[in-house]
């Protein structure tokens, strides 16, 4: 696989490394001389000097054979719009870009930048699952096909304790798909009761978690 | 007309204050407060007194469109220092905003031609440059 990496930070360079010891094929760009320069010492002709957000850039290094473009500089801007060339100019199938403030996470959505990476919002995410607020883990959410699994603690006073499954009054577009109770998972059927304590996981439709979260944990 | 501007460098501050003297409403968004001193003395008046908004914030911060007016623009003008946050920021307000008129001004040449053959409407002193010096040699011969 031929694979362009843009931006030699930390992140950059250390993918690059790794991509390069699984036998891909990698050019990294930098446009900073001196973090060039440094980084030329290590990965020679494996790394070039330039802007990739110019055109002539992207070419040089050779975009219209890429199979891969990975944009993980600091700068969202960047990143943002190195990927909308790759995809949109040269026809580049899969890029892959870093969001640095999670609060832009939105623009690349709209601008149709996906998958992104954010390391803030991932830590977010493990310390949602350390520290569980109202009890609402998120574990996967599919962009495309607008579905997500979160996992929920049952409390003591929740509507949905002491029910069975066909019982618990939740919203079209949800269901209960497993139920963790004393250190075991399983698969619940229609007759299964649902225990204060269990932890419940669910598959629905983005954006019904609001709804969600009072059936089994109301506080 | 409403006309929104992003970024008051030499160029965002001219085109406000032009556009206000011409009798449309102007709102410049800037991320430097300093910058609103290219904007005053209008015959004498602080830019406000003459009628202009001005807001301190970054372009991709929607908080900051949203509170310089993004929402009631007819026009939208990006004329920041850097062409990665002009291209970016035009295409936001474009779709999120559904602002039909956004310019955006573009100093790498081949990056202002493809993106204005993705139907934004781009604008590249540096093309303009190009062409005037290309046009004052041929003069000479």
């Amino acid at each position: 696989m031929y694979v362009i990496v843009v931006g030699s930070g930390k992140v950059g360079l250390n993918l690059s490394r790794e991509l390069i010891a699984k036998g891909h094929e990698v050019t990294l760009l930098e446009s900073d001389r001196r973090r060039y320069l440094v980084v030329e010492e290590e990965l020679e002709h494996a790394v070039q000097y330039g802007d990739a957000t110019e055109l002539w850039v992207l070419e040089r290094a050779g975009i219209q054979r890429a199979d891969l473009v990975v944009a993980v500089t600091g700068d969202d801007e960047d990143n943002m719009l190195v990927c909308q060339v790759a995809k949109e100019k040269y026809l580049c199938e899969r890029v892959i870009a870093r969001v640095n403030n999670p609060r832009n996470l939105q623009h690349f959505k709209l601008l149709g930048i996906q998958p992104v990476v954010s390391a803030t919002d991932l830590i977010l995410r493990l310390i949602e699952h350390e520290v569980p607020r109202y009890g609402l883990v998120h574990l996967l959410a599919l962009e495309e096909e607008r579905l997500e699994i979160i996992e929920l603690e049952v409390q003591e006073d929740a509507p949905a304790a002491s029910k069975r499954v066909a019982d618990v009054a939740l919203p079209q577009g949800s269901l209960i798909i497993s139920v963790l109770r004393e250190g075991r998972g399983f698969v619940p059927t229609a007759d299964t009761v649902v225990e204060a304590g269990d932890q419940v996981l669910l598959v629905l439709d983005s954006g019904l978690e609001d709804q969600i979260t009072p059936v089994f944990a109301p506080d | 007309m409403f006309v929104l501007i992003v970024g008051a460098g030499r160029v965002g501050s001219a085109v406000a204050k032009r556009a206000l003297a011409q009798g449309h409403e102007v709102s410049v968004l800037d991320e430097d407060p300093l910058s609103h001193e290219r904007l005053v003395e209008i015959e004498g008046q602080t830019w406000e007194d003459a009628g202009g908004r001005f807001t301190v914030g970054t372009a991709l911060e929607v908080d900051a469109l949203i509170e310089a007016g993004v929402q009631r623009a007819d026009v939208f003008i990006a004329s920041t220092d850097g062409d990665n946050t002009n291209l970016t920021v035009a295409q936001i307000v474009k779709r999120r905003f559904g602002i039909e008129k956004v310019l955006c001004r573009v100093m790498d040449p081949a990056r202002a031609a493809w993106y204005s053959e993705q139907g934004l409407h781009t604008i590249s002193p540096t093309q303009h440059a190009i062409e005037m010096f290309e046009q004052a040699l041929a003069a000479e011969q």
